[in-house]
Order: C-alpha cells, then sequence, then structure tokens
C-alpha cells in the first residue's frame, strides 16, 4: 500500500512539475512562488514577520492557495485528459489512488510552503538582523509547521471531493475558488454576526490563552475537518461512478 | 492454467432503461485473439468494463482467469492488462516516464522494469524517442506505447478496445502486426473488441458479434462463414443485366443473383458447379472476365447477422 501511495504520488509530483511543458518551466513556477512568499512579503514586512505571532495565520493561509492550484487537478484533470479510466483498470487499489493524490498535493503546498518559510527566515535576517539572529520562537515555529500541514490536508480534502465529481479542470478550480471563500469569510463573518457579548467573550478567550493553547485548539479543529473530509472522500471514491461520470 | 479466460453467464447490464449488454454468455478460451465484433454502441465497451470488474453487473455473472468480477476485481486487475478506448498516457510525462509509472504499478523491480521497458519500446521501434514528451507524438505511436503500457507486466489476458481506431491504415496495419507478433511472443489471450471485420478476420482465431448488447453469434471466422450458407460465385466481366439475372435466378442451383458495383455475386445452393451457369451468361451475350467462386467474407456474415436480428 505504501510503495502504490508512493507511486502514484510520484507520477503526480512528475505531471505538477512538468504542467509548464518542461522541469525548466516548473522550477521557475517554484521559484516565483518562493519569491513571492518568501522574499517579497517579508521584505515588506520587516521583523514583525518573525517576531509577531500573527505569523501563524500567514503561512496557515499560503497551503490554501498552493494546494487549490494542484488538487483541482487531481481526479478532474485525469478526466479530461482521459487517462482515469486506465489508472482504475490497473491494480492500484482505490485507496492508493486516493491517497497517493492528496499526499502529492499535500506534500506540494506543504513543501513549498516550508521552504518559503526558511527563505523568508533568511530573508528577513539578512535585511532586519542588524547582526541579531531573528528566529520564530518555537511554539509559533511548530505551529506553523503543524497547522500549515493540517491546512494543506483541509484544501486537499475538500478538492479532492471537488475533483472527483468535476467533470473538467476548470470547473474543479472554480468549485475550489468558492469553496476556498467559504472557507476563509465564514469564520470571519460568522464571527462578526455574534452578539456582542459572545465577541466580547471570544476576544477575551482570544487574549487570555497563549500560543500553545490557540494552536491546540486550531490544530484539533483541522485534524477533524481533514479526516473527516478523508472519510468523505474515500466514500465517494467508486470506480463505476467515476467511469460513468 | 485454467483453459477458460474468460467465462460470462447471462450477463446483464442496464443503464436506466437502456440494457447495454443483455444475458452474455459465452466463453474465451485461453491463449488466442478473441475478437467481439459489433456497431458502436453494441455493447463492446461496457462487455470490457464488466470483465474488469469496473461496472457491477445488473445480472448474471462472469470469471476472468477464474476470478469473479463481483467479489474479485482486484485479482483480475493484478493479472490483465488494458488498452481502453484512449490511450490513458499521461501526455506531460516522456513515453519511458508513462512506462516507469506503471512498472512501478505493478511492483516490477528496478532491473526488470528497466530491461523490460527497453524490450517492448525497441520492439515497437519508439526507443529512441523515449525521452520525448508524448504529447508532441503522433496517434499511431502513442497506440503502440499503449500497447507496451498494456503489456509491460506480461499479463495473461489483455483487453483491447478497438485499438486501431482513428489511425490512418498504414498506422493501422503497422499496429497490427506488432500485436500479433507480441501476442505471440508473450502468449497472452487478448480479448479485441472492433468494428473492423478486415481486422477480425486477420488477427481472430475466434469472434464473436454482439449487436444492441445480445451476442448473435460466436466462433472461428471460417466456422461462421460456413455457418452463412452455401458458397458464393463472383463474376466479373461485362453485358450484365436485368434478363441474364431473371434467367441465373430461374436455375435450380441458384439462390440468388445480385449485381453489386458492376459485379455479379450468385449464390449458389449446396456445392453446385459454376461452368454450366457460366457458359449460359456467355450463351446469353454477357463477357466474362474472371470468376471467383468461395465463401462469404466475414464482413458479409456480419452484415447477414445484423440484417437478421432487425
Amino acid at each position: 500500500m505504501i510503495a502504490d501511495v508512493w507511486t502514484v504520488m510520484w507520477k503526480e509530483w512528475k505531471e505538477i512539475f512538468l504542467q509548464r511543458g518542461s522541469l525548466r518551466g516548473g522550477a521557475w513556477n517554484l521559484l516565483l512562488m518562493i519569491g513571492v512568499f518568501g522574499v517579497f512579503l517579508p521584505l515588506q514586512a520587516g521583523r514583525s514577520w518573525v517576531e509577531s505571532p500573527q505569523g501563524l495565520i500567514y503561512w496557515a493561509w499560503v497551503p490554501l492557495f498552493l494546494v487549490t492550484s494542484v488538487i483541482a487537478d487531481s481526479f478532474a484533470g485525469e478526466r479530461e485528459r482521459q487517462t482515469l479510466e486506465t489508472l482504475l483498470a490497473s491494480r492500484l487499489s482505490d485507496r492508493a489512488i486516493l491517497s497517493g493524490k492528496v499526499s502529492a498535493a499535500v506534500g506540494y503546498g506543504w513543501g513549498l510552503t516550508m521552504a518559503a518559510m526558511l527563505v523568508g527566515l533568511v530573508t528577513v535576517n539578512l535585511a532586519h538582523g542588524r547582526g541579531e539572529l531573528l528566529l520564530y520562537p518555537a511554539a509559533v515555529f511548530g505551529g506553523i509547521m503543524g497547522l500549515s500541514l493540517l491546512a494543506s490536508g483541509l484544501v486537499a480534502g475538500v478538492g479532492v471531493l471537488v475533483s472527483l465529481r468535476a467533470s473538467t479542470v476548470r470547473q474543479a478550480a472554480q468549485t475550489m475558488s468558492i469553496a476556498i471563500m467559504l472557507l476563509l469569510f465564514v469564520p470571519v463573518f460568522g464571527v462578526q454576526a455574534l452578539p456582542a457579548e459572545w465577541k466580547a467573550r471570544l476576544a477575551q478567550a482570544v487574549m487570555g490563552a497563549d500560543v500553545v493553547q490557540i494552536v491546540l485548539v486550531a490544530a484539533a479543529v483541522l485534524m477533524v475537518l481533514d479526516l473527516g473530509l478523508l472519510a468523505a472522500a474515500m466514500a465517494r471514491f467508486q470506480r463505476a461512478r467515476l467511469i460513468l461520470d | 492454467m485454467n483453459d477458460i479466460a474468460i467465462h460470462t453467464e447471462n450477463l446483464t447490464r442496464d443503464f436506466s432503461t437502456v440494457r447495454a449488454v443483455d444475458s452474455l454468455t459465452m466463453e474465451v478460451p485461453t491463449g488466442i485473439i478473441f475478437g467481439f465484433l459489433g456497431p458502436n454502441g453494441a455493447g463492446k465497451t461496457t462487455t470490457i468494463r464488466l470483465l474488469l470488474g469496473l461496472l457491477e453487473p445488473t445480472g448474471g455473472r462472469a470469471e476472468v482467469l477464474g476470478f469473479d468480477t463481483r467479489t474479485q476485481a482486484n485479482g483480475i486487475r493484478l493479472r490483465t492488462g488494458a488498452l481502453l478506448e484512449h490511450p490513458g498516457l499521461y501526455e506531460r510525462l516522456s513515453a519511458e516516464d508513462n512506462l516507469e509509472f506503471y512498472g512501478r504499478v505493478w511492483h516490477l523491480p528496478t532491473n526488470e522494469r528497466r530491461a523490460r521497458i527497453k524490450e517492448l519500446l525497441t520492439h515497437l521501434g519508439l526507443w529512441e524517442r523515449r525521452k520525448e514528451s508524448v504529447r508532441t507524438w503522433s496517434r499511431g505511436m502513442k497506440q503502440k506505447l499503449a500497447v507496451a503500457r498494456t503489456l509491460l507486466h506480461r499479463p495473461s489476458l489483455i483487453f483491447m478496445d478497438e485499438p486501431t481506431a482513428g489511425l490512418d491504415p498504414v498506422a493501422a496495419a503497422a499496429l497490427r502486426e506488432d500485436l500479433l507478433a507480441l501476442a505471440a511472443r508473450e502468449k497472452v489471450t487478448v480479448f479485441l473488441t472492433t468494428h473492423n471485420l478486415a481486422e477480425a478476420e486477420k488477427l481472430c482465431a475466434r469472434v464473436g458479434v454482439i449487436r444492441q448488447g445480445k451476442l448473435l453469434a460466436v466462433g472461428h471466422p471460417d466456422e461462421l462463414r460456413a455457418r452463412s450458407g452455401a458458397p458464393r460465385a463472383e463474376v466479373i466481366g461485362r453485358g450484365f443485366d436485368e434478363k441474364l439475372l431473371a434467367l441465373l435466378r430461374a436455375r435450380p442451383e441458384v439462390a440468388a443473383a445480385d449485381l453489386q458495383n458492376e459485379r455479379l455475386l450468385i449464390d449458389l445452393r449446396g456445392e453446385a458447379d459454376v461452368a454450366p451457369l457460366v457458359s449460359l451468361m456467355v450463351s446469353a451475350g454477357a463477357e466474362v472476365e474472371e470468376v471467383r467462386k468461395g465463401k462469404a467474407s466475414l464482413e458479409e456474415v456480419f452484415l447477414t447477422l445484423m440484417e437478421e436480428e432487425r
């Protein structure tokens, strides 16, 4: 099973890096991402890039953007390019195909996020370090690692469900954009809509809690959502249905 | 080794109100190329999907290599290869990477995988172009690569859904040659769907004819030709007119006589002799250039079967 998941990941990554026609095009794409998230934005933010706990929100948001572009292609792309039926006629199990595609998207999004974070750290130290070594506090660093991984899983879970149903990559990408907007804005507007008393209590709780507590609660919520979405995707993955769709 | 590669009993599949496969009962012996013939929409592709366990039958059952398609589909897919309606190649990847991926899927050890890829690509004349992205290739080359992928893991049975469809005559002939050579060398059973009857006649040791989901006939192409009736004479020449046709039709040994594209086709009763008919034609003023006596072609048998079912 693990070998099969790895095989699917190998193929997915090759396709991702070759989507611009050559490995050089794929490398430029990666460099552009790292340039934006790891150089340009940290230079704008200065020392607060490392010192402020708000970095947690930023790094949990970056994978949403990165994974969305990849996961929409997972099944809808295979269907559109007429490779899905041949893949389904192979010896790979449902679980291996699904896990391989989800892991490839998560690995891509999270790996790129980590690379951008490390480049960002170097950038801030070089540009704003003033002889000091600037590092994320341990809780923030752990939070960035964990939350960005779980956020990648969340988008991959939503994305795979969307991609399983979509008949074209464009349709999947459009639906994904709406899903991500909902993921981002429903909590924001949800909090706005709360009665003033509740909002005050919530703000008090957040201000009173330390970073570790916030990270743990966010991680627990994301974990539950990730597992739920994966279970839903597994239930939706039926070879006959995929072929007839 | 099981003598029967595929066995179906009343295999049926409905799509809402349409019956795509209707009580299909047949056997495909091991080690042959079996041709599954039928017009577009006859149920050929659905049958392959059922046999691979990709679709559940509505009724009946099927066994492939001794495995039940409903409960042991993984066992079937482990031992078979499939070239379906589309080549199913990853066009962003190179030819070598496409085979590398499927070699890994079938857990071929690294050295064996590399040797096998080289062997197949060399045999198909694609080795020198293995590093090229598949998207730049012609349809014929892609189809050859898809054949290589299908055979990569040395399956004992392969399914091929209209492998030469959409190819130009030269590419189709080349692919047929490759298929024949590879099937013989690999000793693999081939289940081939096609609506190209010349192809079936050339490749297949046994054929089944399907229409609207129903199996109309199954057997060796010669058996089907024999089953279609008595021998036929084809006469090429000049001066064939309605009067001559009426004279011929009046003869007891003639079952039917028709003009088709300036050729005179005479269906004979039993093993009738053609010589007296030629004399009759000449005496009636016709000029006979060539006379060929033989059985109906598979295409004629096929068309007859289609007509009978209407």
